[in-house]
């Protein structure tokens, strides 16, 4: 069925080389005391590169799971995932990917330039191409300026665009984040947004985003996959029509109305046949 | 200036408490004093003062209450006895002269330095080796746990033994035994600290694909520095007490254990009490060094304002 929802999405012309992401009937079970929990149940998905992916649902439908497969941080127990046609841990030896956790994480001892320095120094780039680096990436995300401060003496908007800055600096090819917004207010969260769509739109990178707000999916992606619990499955997936150019009142045409109602039904579904 | 006023009322109660506690401490010898110089005491003899409360002796021979605070060998002696004896024996003798508590006090501190650097030494060691391998973690810990449950006034004796009959004296054994309480916090303060980082921060250098050695010097360790200053004020003080407790068993001949040992054959209360205080004002000042190169330390880390 999975399949099939993919199939009649507008068509895109895949070659293996705009493949990155490739799951099929992957499965991922925990065994718990009280016996085993299917976070994971046959996941078929495709995403190609230069996509913006919002992954959607309510709590324990596997979203975060499956991001955290993509990443190697969870081994799947079940099926077949590849990343840059690679298995997903051959893909992190490789720095394949950079990861934006829900909170922050900065270093509180380190300045913002040396927390955006901190993955430079573990791959061993050079002195000066760190400096160069964590310059250009503070400068992505408007925190030039800001180098020389730590993390407590800055808004936790701005702690989190640093610790996207941290996920940029080594210029991987994917960026994966676990509802990076999630713990910040409205206001922060639409600036956040929009700047986030700028910095795809210069980047091109190809972008895997764990979000719980409907508004926030159908705003940011080229692609949203509509998740439910028990097992965690794909309910949906719908292609946007939206164009790349999106400015925050877009938010208010038909269109975005019409794909946040179809997300909507596709939760709801997900609930009722639990 | 308001917390000053208050830090100078407590110190004042103590005082007042101390030069109170004084006279019914102090009564009996000063009342025998008193009685063979020839002044009248009730009850009259010393066997019948022997049992009667100290109160009642006070309460009956209010007159020689000023005395109590003057004796020679006191039970208890007066807060200014004290201070005099540490004036004079701190700063008015020379640092070379046998009865300066300066020299003894280098003798204590040597060996409290020497354990503590080697406590600390060892402690984070079995820290390191704690948290990266299940083995050490199962086999170190109990044992660590069950060390500092021997009283350490029992394990001195043995361990000066044992090592003079190896041929090591002097200054190693006492601060083997220093070294041996203070290694302790230190393991479990830095085993507290170097697992403090939670597992978001573990996942995000495992997406750098970092190795375990690069966590440990860019995360673990200065994730764990707060934890390790705390320890260290404990270890240091706990270091101090093993150096005087190694003194006392090996009939030293210098040390504040060495003093304190001497004043208690001699009955020499406020050389007893003297060597206590300037033992304890080494613990408060190594413990404020402490606290000045962790605020040092921790500024330089980025904490605070």
């Amino acid at each position: 069925m999975n399949m099939q929802v993919i199939s009649e999405a507008p068509s895109h012309t895949l070659t293996t080389e705009d493949l990155v992401i490739r799951a099929r009937a992957l499965d991922l079970t925990f065994e718990t005391n009280d016996g085993p929990v299917h976070a994971l149940k046959g996941v078929d998905l495709d995403i190609n590169k230069g996509e913006f992916v919002s992954f959607i649902g309510p709590s324990g439908c596997g979203k975060t799971t499956f991001l955290r497969c993509i990443a190697a941080l969870e081994t799947p127990t079940g099926g077949a995932l590849s990343v840059n046609g690679m298995t997903p841990d051959q893909a992190r030896q490789k720095r394949a990917y950079g990861y934006v956790f829900q909170a922050a994480g900065l270093y509180p001892w380190r300045t913002i330039a040396k927390n955006i320095k901190l993955p430079l120094e573990i791959m061993g780039y050079s002195r000066a191409e760190q400096d160069r680096r964590v310059a250009q990436a503070l400068e992505l995300v408007e925190l030039s300026g800001f180098g020389g401060k730590f993390p407590w003496q800055l808004s936790g908007g701005m702690q989190q665009r640093a610790s996207i800055a941290r996920a940029l600096s080594f210029d991987a090819d994917i960026l994966l984040m676990d509802e990076p917004f999630g713990a910040l207010d409205e206001i922060v969260r639409d600036h956040l947004n929009e700047q986030l769509l700028q910095l795809w739109a210069r980047t091109n990178k190809t972008i895997g985003f764990v979000t719980h707000s409907i508004p926030e999916a159908v705003y940011l992606s080229t692609k949203i996959v509509v998740m439910s619990p028990r097992p965690g499955r794909i309910t949906d997936v719908i292609d946007s029509p939206l164009p790349k150019e999106r400015p925050l009142d877009i938010r208010d045409s038909p269109e975005f109305i019409e794909i946040a109602h179809r997300v909507r039904e596709g939760l709801r579904a997900g609930h009722s046949d639990v | 200036m308001k917390t000053l006023f208050s830090v100078l009322t407590v110190i004042a109660v103590i005082v007042a408490v101390w030069y109170a506690a004084c006279v019914p401490m102090n009564i009996k010898g000063v009342l025998d004093q008193v009685e063979r110089g020839g002044a009248v005491v009730v009850p009259e003899t010393p066997k019948a003062r022997r049992d009667a409360s100290a109160f009642g002796l006070v309460v009956n021979n209010a007159f020689a209450i000023a005395e109590v605070w003057s004796v020679e060998r006191p039970r208890l002696p007066a807060p200014h006895q004290v201070a005099v004896e540490l004036w004079n024996t701190a700063v008015e003798k020379k640092i070379s002269s046998k009865r300066s508590l300066i020299y003894h006090g280098k003798v204590t501190l040597s060996a409290t330095l020497l354990g503590f650097a080697i406590g600390t030494g060892l402690g984070i060691l079995l820290a390191v080796g704690i948290v990266h391998s299940k083995v050490m973690d199962m086999s170190i810990m109990p044992w660590a746990i069950v060390s500092q449950t021997i009283p350490i006034i029992a394990l001195a004796p043995m361990i000066i033994v044992v090592l003079y009959s190896i041929g090591v004296q002097g200054l190693l054994p006492k601060a083997i035994i220093s070294a041996y309480l203070s290694f302790f916090p230190v393991v479990v303060g830095m085993v507290k600290g170097l697992r403090s980082p939670d597992a978001m921060q573990l996942d995000l250098l495992h997406t750098y694909h970092a190795s375990a050695a690069q966590g440990f010097w860019t995360l673990r360790l200065p994730a764990s520095m707060p934890y390790l200053f705390a320890s260290l004020k404990i270890a240091i003080a706990a270091a101090l007490v093993g150096a005087i407790v190694g003194e006392l068993p090996t009939g030293a001949v210098a040390g504040f254990g060495a003093r304190l040992l001497a004043g208690s054959y001699y009955g020499q209360t406020v050389q007893i009490w003297s060597a206590l205080f300037a033992a304890a004002l080494l613990a408060a000042g190594l413990v404020a060094l402490l606290g000045l190169m962790e605020r040092q330390i921790l500024k330089r880390m980025g904490e605070g304002s």
